[in-house]
């Protein structure tokens, strides 16, 4: 079965059209790139499946593990397994890093009908996977992302994705603004999470995250529709090219 | 030829007149109180009530909110006592003296009056006027404005209350809890403490009033709060009253030299609610943090009418004020600093918050600086507005639902004032009390 099944997705914010009938299937274990320039519909992609209030769809439709996706609130499709890594990590003033990841991880468990997880139990797994993304115990003693550069941020949302262990993770931009060491960290953080269950849409500007999370599968996106569908090779390719040529048919 | 406005007295204030007029021979107090009473009377006879087109009360119209005055209450019958013996339970199970009153009367038998610590002396009001207590006598009305009309009211009727002195470089250990229940008759009381807390003592205070839902009854409780030089006194306030009861209460402290001085009111009860803090700078040096949370739902209405009057030099005073409006609630903050010519290097910064969880919600904040010292450092400001949705998408992409995303993003709103409180026991129980408003949204 198709893990995500997206099709002919049409998306309007204000009015205006962004994805006009965008097509694709994601089966277990895979990882798709999802390549674009600016504009194409990238982040918007991101949000609509995330369910973002004002990214409705006015066409199409997306099954996720089988289920309509839209029929689902945000944290539903977070329990469903799904998971978006935001390209601009909010903070969130008052709320303390360690209730907000066990309340959400319990959260995701109790709809699932699985056993809340114990303090001992959640503080270790926590303290285990941060470690291994270069989090230091003093950041998970902040905020939410209070205080957290660009890159503490990122690694931020890869630690949420560690804990919450999604079926389908969502990538958006995560390489942004972050340094070489930062992207191999983020990048480790994901490889160590492929799984035959577990499937991810990588979505980024650039070829360089892709040295290091390989997709089995690369689209381009441009001006809200997948234009090109290729394996690794296409992202090299597109490095070098650029996005130019899939940008040829704009309208005098 | 003289054109005397006619006043037409409304029922409320016509039955506050014939209380008075019945009540006046026996409430407790010498001749001297009671001249004091008749004046303190006068100023309300003839105000009348406060309404929308005094400054002070704007947002507050007391005349139309106060229908109709309730008598005053009787003493509590064994039933009412054996009913208040659950009260306070708002703050869990902190450890604390009570001194409790039920329907405006102190009751020993409820309070906790053993093994008082040293330097600590504690009376009923009534038991100090009828003994005719010098030192009442000399400080009763010197801090709270008489001019004000609620005060007005609370020094024509106080009935009892608490008299308290803590003597210099006292530490009382446990919090003293001034705990005012009501039992279900709808009546009105009228409650005046004094508390004397001298040079370098330190001493937690804290009022609280609760009553029944289903009882339209009415409050005014008046604190007259003199804290010495060096003090550390932290004062809390918690207005959980019946959801159809009308709260009037005042604070009104006078603060010496290089004090800590704290205050913090948690207003979620009560139909109409008006809080009035005027605070005095007297002596230099001082550090005051003067905070409070407001969680109001229905049609409830709260006012917090703040004055922090910067008399000596070098204190600094930080007010922040946090309020949450679901439904059709009604949310006032008017905030005054007042920097007097002498109170060179005040520090002075004010801040409130509004977060309106419905769109029928109303914020009215009005804050104000009066500064005429030259050297001074003041701000304030002040912020109305929703829940922000990015945060509350936020939350829910990692799987919490919309109900507990927006409990959390109100728990870390109020939490900014919140965790300023420094008894542990008392942050907590506040912080559950956040938990259960939020729990009871639809």
């Amino acid at each position: 079965m198709n893990l995500l099944e997206i099709k002919d997705l049409r998306v309007e914010i204000d009015g205006k059209e962004i994805l006009k009938g965008l097509d694709l299937t994601v089966k277990p274990g895979e990882v798709h790139a999802i390549m674009g320039p600016n504009g194409s519909g990238k982040s918007t992609l991101a949000y609509v499946l995330a369910g973002k209030e004002d990214y409705r769809p006015t066409a199409g439709e997306v099954r996720f593990n089988g289920r309509d996706l839209f029929e689902m609130e945000p944290d539903e499709r977070a329990a469903t397994g799904l998971f978006l890594a935001f390209q601009y990590p909010l903070e969130i003033p008052g709320v303390a890093t360690m209730t907000f990841l066990r309340t959400a991880l319990n959260a995701q468990r109790k709809k699932r009908g699985q056993e809340e997880l114990s303090t001992p139990d959640f503080i270790k797994k926590v303290r285990n996977t941060a470690g291994k993304l270069g989090i230091d115990q003093e950041m998970l003693r902040r905020a939410v992302n209070v205080g957290f550069s660009g890159g503490e941020k990122k690694r931020n949302e890869i630690l949420q994705m560690a804990l919450l262990e999604p079926r389908l993770a969502v990538l958006d931009e995560t390489d942004s603004g972050l340094d070489i060491d930062a992207l191999k960290i983020v990048a480790d953080g994901v490889n160590r999470l492929r799984a035959p269950d577990r499937s991810f849409v990588v979505i980024t500007h650039y070829q360089r995250l892709l040295n290091y999370i390989v997709p089995d599968v690369v689209h381009v996106l441009s001006r809200g529709r997948i234009v090109r569908t290729g394996g690794k090779e296409l992202a090299m390719e597109l490095e070098a090219r650029g996005y130019a040529q899939y940008q040829e048919e704009v309208p005098a | 030829m003289n054109a005397e406005v006619a006043v037409v007295k409304t029922a409320a204030e016509t039955a506050l007149a014939q209380a008075f007029a019945q009540a006046r021979d026996r409430l407790p107090g010498d001749d001297a109180i009671a001249a004091r009473r008749d004046a303190a009377f006068d100023v309300f006879a003839k105000q009348g009530l406060p309404h929308r087109r005094i400054e002070e009360w704007k947002y507050t119209d007391l005349r139309a909110l106060m229908r109709e005055a309730k008598p005053l209450a009787s003493p509590p019958d064994a039933a009412a006592k054996a009913r208040a013996k659950n009260a306070g339970r708002m703050l869990g199970d902190l450890d604390a003296r009570r001194l409790v009153f039920v329907d405006g009367a102190f009751v020993a038998e409820l309070s906790d009056l053993r093994d008082l610590e040293a330097g600590l002396a504690v009376t009923s009001l009534a038991q100090a006027l009828a003994a005719g207590d010098p030192v009442l006598t000399a400080r009763l009305g010197k801090l709270a404005p008489a001019s004000d009309v609620a005060v007005a009211l609370n020094t024509a009727l106080m009935g009892d209350g608490a008299v308290i002195h803590i003597a210099a470089g006292a530490t009382i250990e446990r919090p003293l809890h001034l705990l005012s229940v009501v039992s279900d008759k709808p009546a009105a009381t009228f409650t005046r403490s004094l508390i004397i807390i001298d040079h370098g003592a330190r001493v937690m205070l804290i009022e609280s009033h609760e009553g029944p839902s289903g009882s339209d009854y009415q409050v005014n409780a008046a604190l007259e709060l003199f804290a010495g030089d060096g003090v550390h006194v932290d004062h809390v306030k918690v207005i959980g009253e019946g959801a159809r009861a009308l709260h009037v209460s005042t604070l009104a402290a006078a603060i010496g030299a290089h004090a800590r001085f704290n205050t913090f009111s948690f207003t979620a009860g009560g139909a109409v609610v008006r809080n009035q803090l005027f605070l005095k700078f007297d002596g230099e040096g001082t550090l005051a943090a003067i905070r409070g949370a407001t969680l109001l739902r229905a049609s409830q209405h709260a006012d917090t009418t703040l004055i922090a009057d910067h008399i000596a030099r070098d204190c600094q005073s930080r007010e922040m004020f946090k309020s949450v409006l679901d439904d059709d609630a009604h949310g006032v903050f008017q905030g005054r600093i007042i920097v007097r010519r002498h109170a060179q290097k005040t520090d002075a910064k004010m801040m409130t918050q509004a977060l309106l969880l419905s769109e029928r919600a109303e914020a009215d904040n009005k804050p104000e600086l009066e500064i005429f010292a030259d050297d001074v450092q003041c701000g304030h400001g002040a912020t109305a507005g929703a829940l922000d949705e990015d945060l509350k998408f936020y939350l829910m992409t990692r799987g919490i639902p919309a109900a507990e995303a927006e409990a959390m993003l109100v728990q870390a709103f109020l939490g900014e004032a919140i965790d300023g409180i420094e008894h542990a026991g008392l942050r907590e129980a506040l912080i559950e009390n956040v938990a259960a408003w939020l729990g009871a949204r639809g």
